[in-house]
């Protein structure tokens, strides 16, 4: 966050103050225009005088934190709702920007050494506030891509019971180091409490399983096992079948079986479960 | 290097992290759709290109992979070039064997890389940095 800006020019602001109105009605307009019409003018109006206020109070005689602080908070809540209506973060800057040209043309044909170099005091004020808008608008996307990153990865990590004694976890997509890791302490956690003795690890899922997977893989099996209990991976594709014997890993004494149904079946038939289609006439 | 080839399409990816790593494997991947490389031949590359990207970032420190598609007269495919200033390797003949390794590794990453591609060129220099390049076609 940076601080409020901070632009003291009593002078400007009375002027400002004076052309309020034909500010108001060139402002909008410009603004109307960057915007291609996708906003009503009324409410472009009453945004801009909103912010033409507050502008002015923050520039006035007896700015002080609360003034700026309040334009800080105004051109926020600008740039949120903007962001709601879709518009693009250099748009609602540019709303911003076009009070610069709407001011100078109040200056007259050929203003003062003096006024020009109040102008550039102001206009580098306007790149703050605009700054501003785009820092909150970029603050606002960020928020969203943290939230999605927390709901994917409770998302990823699932352990569900298939049938007394059979926990199974099915993995889906790309498996970093810190993924695997969580799923497979959540797979052996889950074992302990539910007293399984057999686990599936469904891959169907996972798009390619390189020597770091297949090593986390076959841990979470002897890990399993140290535990008594057996694991079963299953959905090994023909793709990832070919490209783990190219490898050259060795799964050997690990149960590998193709879908998750075959690995319920085996882990069921182990277990003593039989499973039998009832004759026709009883259905 | 080929004659006849049409301006290949290159991608740079810093490799950093671990998530760089993921990034390396979905760039691989779209370029071998792109090439039209079978799933099976897709899957092999891109497995490939995680075993070199995880080498370049342990062991080279981080570096960089360059993804190019290649397109010639009567083929198509995807270049993978992986460099890093890391330390090299001193011994290129003994990294390649399968079970070697200099971690705590399987260590089949590099040698098992080796059988996933087609082509597949090591230049590494002790103290300099080390550069993989590999190449798998469209059959």
């Amino acid at each position: 966050m940076t601080h409020p800006p901070t632009f003291a020019d009593p002078e400007i602001a009375g002027l400002l103050r004076e052309n309020k109105q034909r500010l108001l009605d060139d402002w909008s307009r410009e603004v109307a225009l960057c915007l291609r019409g996708s906003l009503e003018p009324e409410e472009i109006r009453e945004d801009l005088a909103e912010l033409l206020q507050a502008m002015i109070a923050a520039m006035d005689e007896g700015a002080d934190e609360t003034t700026t602080g309040e334009l800080r908070a105004l051109l926020e809540e600008l740039s949120r709702r903007r962001a709601r209506q879709d518009f693009r973060p250099s748009e609602t800057a540019t709303s911003v920007f076009a009070i610069k040209d709407v001011v100078r043309a109040l200056l007259g044909p050929a203003p003062a050494y003096e006024t020009l170099e109040r102008f550039f005091g102001f206009s580098r004020f306007v790149d703050e506030l605009a700054l501003i808008t785009y820092d909150s608008y970029v603050n606002a996307r960020e928020q969203v891509i943290i939230d999605q990153a927390e709901q994917l990865l409770e998302l990823s990590t699932p352990v569900v019971k298939l049938w007394e004694g059979v926990v199974a976890v099915p993995l889906v997509g790309t498996l970093d180091s810190a993924r695997t890791q969580v799923v497979m302490e959540k797979m052996l956690q889950t074992l302990v409490e539910t007293g399984s003795e057999y686990a599936v690890i469904d891959i169907t899922g996972v798009s390619a399983v390189d020597t770091q997977v297949a090593q986390h893989l076959i841990k979470t099996v002897a890990a399993a096992r140290l535990m008594g209990a057996e694991c079963v991976i299953s959905g090994i594709r023909p793709q990832i079948a070919h490209t783990i014997v190219t490898l050259g890993i060795e799964f050997s004494d690990i149960v590998t079986k193709a879908s998750l149904a075959d690995a319920l079946a085996y882990a069921l038939r182990r277990s003593g479960v039989e499973i039998v289609r009832l004759p026709e006439e009883t259905q | 290097m080929i004659a006849g080839r049409a301006p290949a399409v290159g991608e740079e990816v810093a490799i950093a992290s671990n998530a760089d790593v993921v990034r390396v494997r979905q760039v691989v991947r779209s370029a071998a759709i792109a090439a039209r490389l079978s799933l099976v031949d897709q899957t092999k590359l891109v497995t490939a290109a995680s075993e070199l990207a995880r080498n370049t970032l342990v062991h080279g420190g981080g570096g960089k992979a360059q993804v190019e598609t290649l397109v010639q007269e009567r083929r198509s495919g995807v270049r993978v070039a992986f460099s890093d200033q890391g330390p090299g390797i001193p011994d290129p003949e003994t990294a390649l064997t399968d079970g070697w390794t200099s971690g705590n590794g399987l260590g089949l990453g590099l040698g098992g890389a080796r059988r996933l591609v087609d082509e597949f060129d090591l230049l590494t220099e002790v103290g300099k940095g080390t550069k993989v390049v590999v190449t798998k076609w469209a059959r």
